[in-house]
């Protein structure tokens, strides 16, 4: 393995100078939550209530 | 020296019809596609010569045929008997309706970047479908695609990649090669999956796993699509000069919503493909020694170090197998450029995301939720089961998994996500009607643009020319990547109609 732990290095080496152009965001933890709990209310509103009904309507004939 | 790969991608979608006591799917297939046909049409007229539907020629069509050197009797097309919709687009890709799914296959693609564009854009005409034929449907009644490739009670259908390889690489060669690949690129490749359509697991519980399609294979080689499906498929219809070329056809990816995850899967396996055909593994053979049950092993595994066995009885894990291909991947590359694989930009680009994600893979899949399927379903998973204290079991969970792969503006759940973009909008409404400049399809789909009511039937490799009081005219189309704009352009250019078009070819 050590010719994959040379390659592994290099690696990192190329992607830490990509990185370093990229502009850090660096969100707190809460700040994502928040962000996720948005989501998960505006997913909410186009689910089909009954979950249960939905999963079992799903039927497919098989393909390839 | 490896050939350039030509690349294509066909996904059969999953399709609900709502509102009905007893939805037929091939009959809502055909409905789908037949309403966008005709909304298409409605849009084109008033111009010149269109339009005209075109439909497929099966003069082309043998999937009875066996990469391993034999036919198998009987094997026929099965829309020959079925008389299905069955169109050919301006964009040089196929638009039917197979195994009550409607199907969308790409045009030839001459890199897996471009390959992207006209996957989405086969997303986007399926998204049109849906809407055109919303306006037909009684009230109350939906049509509803899926890009999935399973119903969550054992029924799976396809998104297969096609790749162009030199007819001369013994198939026994890409088995041994491409194999280790199919197995181990699904900690990248995956789509994710709430639990398990296998008959069996070992006894391990799988609440998630990283594919969609993994529980659906049997064998390790095969003829088969559509029942004891194999690793490895071996259906020989090259589509093309049979002498000098096979074509590829991979049957066990995921259909993905994630535009990098569709890049890597034809970008890394175009590479692996040119590797083989340039006998660049040596004496290294990753084969599994049970490759069936390591599919699924390394399906189930979400913490990706289980370690398999190989046939020379050593352990590796699939990060190990994918680190090894990037490496040589790398040093094939350094030695014979990037011609074969999509050219300097978009091989670069490939060899840098697979790179990318490894790492992240090692380091913190987590941080692939923009990038990866599975990461990003997984996420939101979790943040419902976190929200609401759901157990894996539960039909909410179910339901999310199904709905992630709902193409529906507004509903479409990958888009929510948040997933990164490598094509913009425009590239892919310019895919919609308008082939890949670099391959066959240009002529394909220019040929439909221009002279639309002259085209008695088009495939992959001709086209059928009724010019009127002759009989009709094939013009065959042997090599993918002739037919370019570069060399046809300037020929089609000038005529007015197909006749004249079959007078400068000469036919």
């Amino acid at each position: 393995m050590a010719e994959r732990e040379q390659i592994k290095k290099t690696s990192t080496r190329e992607t830490e100078d990509v990185v370093d152009d990229v502009p850090t965001t660096s969100k707190k933890g809460e700040e994502l939550k928040a962000e996720m709990d948005d989501l998960l209310d505006e997913i909410d509103e186009v689910l089909e209530v009954n979950a249960e009904d939905f999963v079992r309507s799903y039927v497919q004939k098989g393909g390839q | 020296m490896a050939l350039p790969k030509v690349y294509g991608i066909e996904t059969e979608y999953g399709i609900r019809h709502t509102g009905v006591s007893d939805p037929n799917p091939i009959a809502a297939s055909s409905v789908l596609i037949n309403a966008y046909l005709a909304a298409t049409a409605r849009r084109a007229e008033g111009r010149v010569g269109a339009p005209e539907r075109v439909g497929w020629d099966f003069e082309d069509e043998h999937p009875g045929d066996d990469a391993r050197g034999f036919s198998r009797d009987g094997a026929q097309p099965p829309e020959i008997e079925t008389h299905l919709v069955n169109a050919v687009l301006t964009n040089g890709a196929r638009y039917y309706v197979d195994h009550a799914h409607p199907e969308y296959s790409s045009p030839e693609c001459s890199d897996p970047l471009q390959a992207v564009r006209f996957d989405r854009a086969g997303e986007r005409i399926l998204v049109e479908s849906m809407e055109a034929a919303g306006r037909q449907l009684p009230d109350g009644q939906e049509i509803v695609v899926y890009k999935n490739n399973s119903d969550r009670k054992g029924n799976s259908y396809g998104c297969h990649e096609n790749y162009l390889m030199d007819r001369n690489v013994p198939f026994g060669q890409i088995v041994k090669h491409v194999l280790p690949h199919f197995v181990t690129r699904q900690i990248w490749s995956g789509a994710g999956k709430v639990g398990c359509e296998a008959a069996t697991t070992g006894g391990v519980d799988v609440p998630f796993q990283l594919t969609q399609r993994a529980d659906f294979f049997e064998e390790e080689v095969g003829l088969e699509t559509t029942l004891k499906r194999p690793i490895i498929n071996t259906r020989d219809e090259p589509h093309a000069d049979a002498n000098r070329y096979r074509r590829l056809h991979v049957i066990i990816g995921d259909a993905n919503r994630s535009e990098v995850q569709t890049f890597l899967k034809l970008g890394v396996t175009g590479f692996i493909l040119c590797m083989v055909e340039d006998d660049w593994f040596g004496d290294r053979d990753f084969t599994p020694a049970a490759p069936v049950p390591t599919l699924r092993q390394i399906s189930y595994d979400l913490t990706l170090r289980k370690p398999f066995e190989l046939v020379d009885g050593t352990t590796v894990t699939a990060l190990d197998v994918q680190w090894e291909h990037l490496g040589l991947a790398r040093k094939w590359s350094e030695e014979n450029g990037l011609d074969a694989v999509g050219g300097e930009l978009v091989g670069r680009e490939v060899l840098r995301r697979w790179e990318q994600v490894l790492t992240a893979l090692e380091a913190d899949p987590d941080s692939l939720s923009d990038q990866l399927d599975w990461v990003a379903k997984r996420k939101l998973l979790e943040a419902y089961r976190e929200r609401d204290g759901l157990e894996w079991r539960h039909p909410k969970l179910a339901q999310l998994d199904l709905v992630y792969h709902d193409l529906r503006p507004g509903k479409d759940l990958a888009a929510k996500l948040g997933l990164e973009h490598l094509v913009t909008e425009a590239e892919v409404t310019s895919a919609v009607s308008t082939p890949p400049s670099t391959t066959r399809a240009w002529f394909r789909g220019q040929c439909l643009e221009r002279f639309p009511g002259q085209i008695a039937a088009a495939n992959w490799d001709s086209m059928v020319f009724d010019i009127g009081g002759e009989p009709l005219k094939r013009v065959a189309m042997m090599e993918p990547l002739r037919g370019t704009e570069e060399i046809v352009g300037p020929l089609l250019e000038g005529c007015s109609d197909a006749g004249e078009l079959l007078r400068r070819l000469g036919t």
